[in-house]
């Protein structure tokens, strides 16, 4: 089970990082709350936490980006302070951020040198540089062309530059954020080899992913992060996938959610074969099949980044993908040449986005005119053929701010004033007035009151009872559990499986979120 | 067209081109530092009056020189404050610079001179004089050489041969200094260098302080050199011009030279032909005054193909996560 490391007896030396009670707070959000842990030298040391998890704010604070509001920071045992980024390179810490700092239109080779030039003139510091840059890429398996442009370079290799950068400034401690989100399997892979090799040579690798499998595959240690705490650090040998996917999820009060036995009539959606390739060429979705009846809740869990946000997008016309997909019998256009986001909504398919300050809402603008977004064009908001009836559709928004019991119920107030939970009242207000057959919904309660997640759960089952479809994607499996009608699994772009909520309980649903199949749970599911 | 109109028309071209290659090379720094910069024609405008009024009341055109270097890095740290330290519009502030050079140049003027906002005509020691390039008389009969060296470039104010020579210096401290990889990267992007633990707002106001001293060089220019004294608006979109020729050169400095050397050839053959006959209609002179201009647009839609600016121009750093 969960052996504590972080208080063990096993004090040999001093760990290459020590955090103690490091807390820190963005307004009311507590981003870190008292967060304690030891990183030992040597030792690749995973962090892995949900989105939004305080992962990422712990690593700036450490390299400086932020100061944390209380606790220490000790480096090799020695209190250190790190007040901007000099500060933590002088300290030895290396970090290779999520998104790349590096100049596009640069060589390799200025990009290493930059900020650590070693003397004013250029010509003598790059004959050095190249000279320890082709040693450290002999070394470390790290190799690049020293002359080529950054911008010319695959993501994998614009990786290794990084990597290079933070050895170049001799760091003997290297941050990796979410180091394999836009990698290939191969690039990753050798990332592994290159990590281990570094592990090797002595250095200490902090590794932060929301991925289970490179933590199982690289680690020696992992320490779990959930909304903003450290819950757990233990020992990789000793601890399952299972184990973290529990740790990760967590497993709060349930909230209880009264609904009678749902009563599915036909299929609405039907998608067969559905693929997605992003841009960078990797397969995000891999040919999933899927059923959303009528009156039925069908829950799809998940660890973020499998796919599920994806499947959202992808249902509701938001990126193209290949396979089959029909609605009520019709089928849908997936290039997006014909149909997109509009069509879909004119085909009955309401999409509550899981990113409702990207995709949601316009913070800027008022409530009553985020209410109209989306549905501006329809009859009952015009008042002729050139102007909108803005009377009208302050009306409609004063009756829907009403319904959904949006507080404070002023539609004149910015977007932004609202709170997460009434923001999302009011894009549930938009889409579930306009009486949609199929209703999709990403993070329902995401960064939402507690009040407001009762509310927001009693008018889905409502919506349920009415007959209408939905497809809910979460990563609060508490949410899947309590809500769904039906529960599939979605890991690495495929559905893992699916169960019926009341025959499964989160450690089964944990076991298939991290893609562990056995031959009870294997098959096609949905 | 003969032979001496050519030699002629060149020389001045080269006179012409002096001011606008200081305010090209200064735009060059700033704005490959990410810190897009409208207002150089009001740091040109309100050097070229400080300088004339300086070198008016020292009779030193190298103490005018300094005054105009001065005020016009003040307006140049006035940008940086708005833009660096307030994160704020860039091109807002340089309109602002802009309006406040046009106003201020003529009120003070007035107050101080009473020529309805000109300084009194330099003379003497208060102008740069032409100078004598060793061996110009030696060459002059030369042909050819003698025609370069002894006419072209010679006799020229020392600023015109300091604006060459800023030329290649750009080049070098842009490519082969560490300060020009560290002001490249930071109008490329900037968090590559705060990553790297270099100062974003430290390297950006040093860009805009180079950029200060040298458009206060091609106003000391202007008012000291080229002209006898300030007049009333004198820069007369030069600046805008040396934006032009920025954009033209995609911000390198070689190329910038070449640029400005086109917009002063015409600029001098508008001059030395004010009315073109064609034969048929006779080009008035306001033609020929804004072919600059045209010849501005038309190479800037249909030439020069992509003109990429620093990927981070005109946005304000912040910190992120």
């Amino acid at each position: 089970m969960v052996a504590d490391v972080t208080g063990g007896a096993a004090a040999d030396a001093a760990p290459a990082i020590e955090l103690r009670g490091i807390s820190k707070a963005f307004g009311p959000v507590q981003a870190n709350k008292d967060i304690n842990i030891r990183v030992r030298k040597g030792t690749i040391h995973g962090i892995i936490g949900e989105n939004g998890a305080g992962k990422s704010t712990l690593m700036s604070i450490l390299y400086g980006f932020y100061k944390a509001d209380s606790g220490d920071i000790l480096i090799d045992g020695k209190p250190t302070q790190i007040t901007d980024s000099l500060a933590a390179i002088r300290a030895g810490i290396g970090m290779v951020f999520q998104h790349f700092k590096l100049v596009e239109n640069f060589t390799v080779l200025e990009n290493v040198i930059l900020g650590a030039e070693g003397g004013a003139l250029l010509t003598p510091s790059k004959a050095k540089a190249r000279r320890l840059l082709t040693q450290l890429a002999a070394d470390y398996e790290l190799h690049v062309e020293p002359d080529a442009l950054i911008e010319d370079l695959s993501v994998g290799h614009q990786q290794r530059v990084e990597i290079l950068k933070a050895l170049y400034r001799e760091a003997n401690i290297l941050i990796l954020d979410e180091p394999t989100g836009v990698l290939t399997p191969a690039e990753a892979d050798h990332l592994f080899r290159i990590l281990r090799g570094l592990k090797e040579q002595g250095k200490t690798i902090i590794l932060i992913t929301h991925k289970l499998r490179e933590i199982m595959d690289v680690t020696d240690e992992v320490s779990v992060m959930r909304r903003g705490e450290m819950v757990a650090t233990v020992t990789t040998a000793e601890t399952s996938p299972t184990e973290l996917a529990e740790l990760m999820v967590g497993r709060k009060v349930l909230l209880e959610v009264h609904k009678t036995p749902a009563q599915p009539g036909d299929v609405v959606l039907a998608g067969r074969g559905l693929r997605v390739v992003d841009k960078h060429g990797i397969e995000r979705l891999r040919g999933i099949d899927i059923d959303i009846r009528a009156g039925e809740i069908l829950g799809v869990a998940g660890v973020a980044g499998n796919g599920q946000s994806v499947l959202l997008e992808l249902l509701a016309g938001m990126i193209p993908g290949t396979g089959t997909l029909t609605m009520n019998g019709e089928a849908l256009d997936l290039s997006l040449k014909r149909d997109n986001a509009r069509t879909r909504r004119e085909d009955s398919i309401a999409h509550v986005h899981e990113d409702r300050h990207r995709c949601g809402l316009i913070l800027d603008f008022m409530a009553w005119e985020n209410i109209a977004f989306g549905y501006h064009h329809v009859p009952e908001y015009q008042k002729n053929a050139l102007l909108m009836d803005n009377h009208a559709i302050l009306e409609d928004a004063k009756g829907k701010i009403d319904r959904f019991d949006v507080r404070p119920p002023n539609p004149m107030l910015t977007a932004e004033s609202f709170s997460g939970g009434n923001q999302q009242k009011i894009v549930l207000a938009r889409e579930i007035e306009r009486n949609p057959d199929l209703l999709l919904v990403g993070q329902p309660t995401r960064g939402v009151d507690i009040g407001a997640i009762e509310f927001i759960h009693k008018r889905l089952i409502e919506l349920r009872d009415q007959g209408k479809a939905i497809l809910l994607v979460s990563v609060e499996l508490d949410e899947i559990l309590s809500l769904s009608d039906r529960i599939v699994v979605m890991f690495d772009g495929r559905i893992m499986g699916e169960r019926d909520p009341e025959k499964t309980d989160a450690r089964e649903l944990g076991l298939l979120m991290a893609g562990v199949t056995d031959d009870s749970v294997t098959g096609d599911a949905a | 067209m003969d032979i001496a109109t050519i030699v002629q028309i060149l020389e001045s071209t080269l006179r012409l081109a002096t001011p606008l290659l200081f305010v090209c090379l200064a735009g060059l720094f700033s704005e490959r530092a990410g810190i897009f910069d409208i207002g150089l024609e009001g740091k040109l405008l309100v050097s070229a009056f400080f300088s004339a009024a300086f070198a008016y009341y020292t009779g030193s055109a190298w103490l005018g020189l300094l005054a105009g270097i001065l005020s016009s890095v003040v307006f140049g740290l006035i940008h940086g404050v708005a833009s660096i330290t307030f994160r704020g519009n860039q091109l807002i502030s340089g309109v602002a610079i802009n309006f406040l050079a046009a106003g201020m140049t003529v009120v003070v003027a007035q107050s101080l001179f009473h020529q309805g906002g000109r300084t009194p005509p330099l003379e003497g020691a208060a102008r740069f004089q032409k100078i004598d390039l060793p061996f110009a008389d030696a060459l002059h009969d030369v042909p050819v050489i003698g025609q370069i060296y002894g006419q072209i470039l010679n006799q020229h104010s020392i600023l015109v041969y300091l604006g060459l020579a800023a030329v290649p210096l750009t080049w070098w401290v842009l490519y082969r200094s560490r300060f020009g990889l560290r002001l490249r990267a930071v109008g490329e992007n900037p968090a590559a260098v705060d990553t790297a633990g270099v100062s974003v707002v430290r390297l950006r106001y040093a860009a805009v302080i180079i950029t200060g001293v040298l458009c206060g060089i091609g106003g000391a220019y202007l008012s000291t050199s080229l002209a006898a004294g300030f007049v009333k608006d004198m820069s007369a979109g030069r600046g805008y011009i040396a934006l032009a020729a920025l954009i033209f050169s995609k911000w390198r400095p070689w190329q910038g030279l070449g640029a400005v050397l086109l917009f002063g050839a015409l600029e001098a053959i508008a001059n030395r032909f004010p009315n073109v006959d064609l034969g048929i209609i006779t080009l008035p002179n306001q033609v020929m005054t804004a072919l600059p201009y045209i010849l501005t647009v038309v190479i800037l839609a249909g030439f020069v193909g992509k003109a990429i600016p620093p990927r981070a121009g005109g946005e304000p750093y912040v910190k992120e996560r």
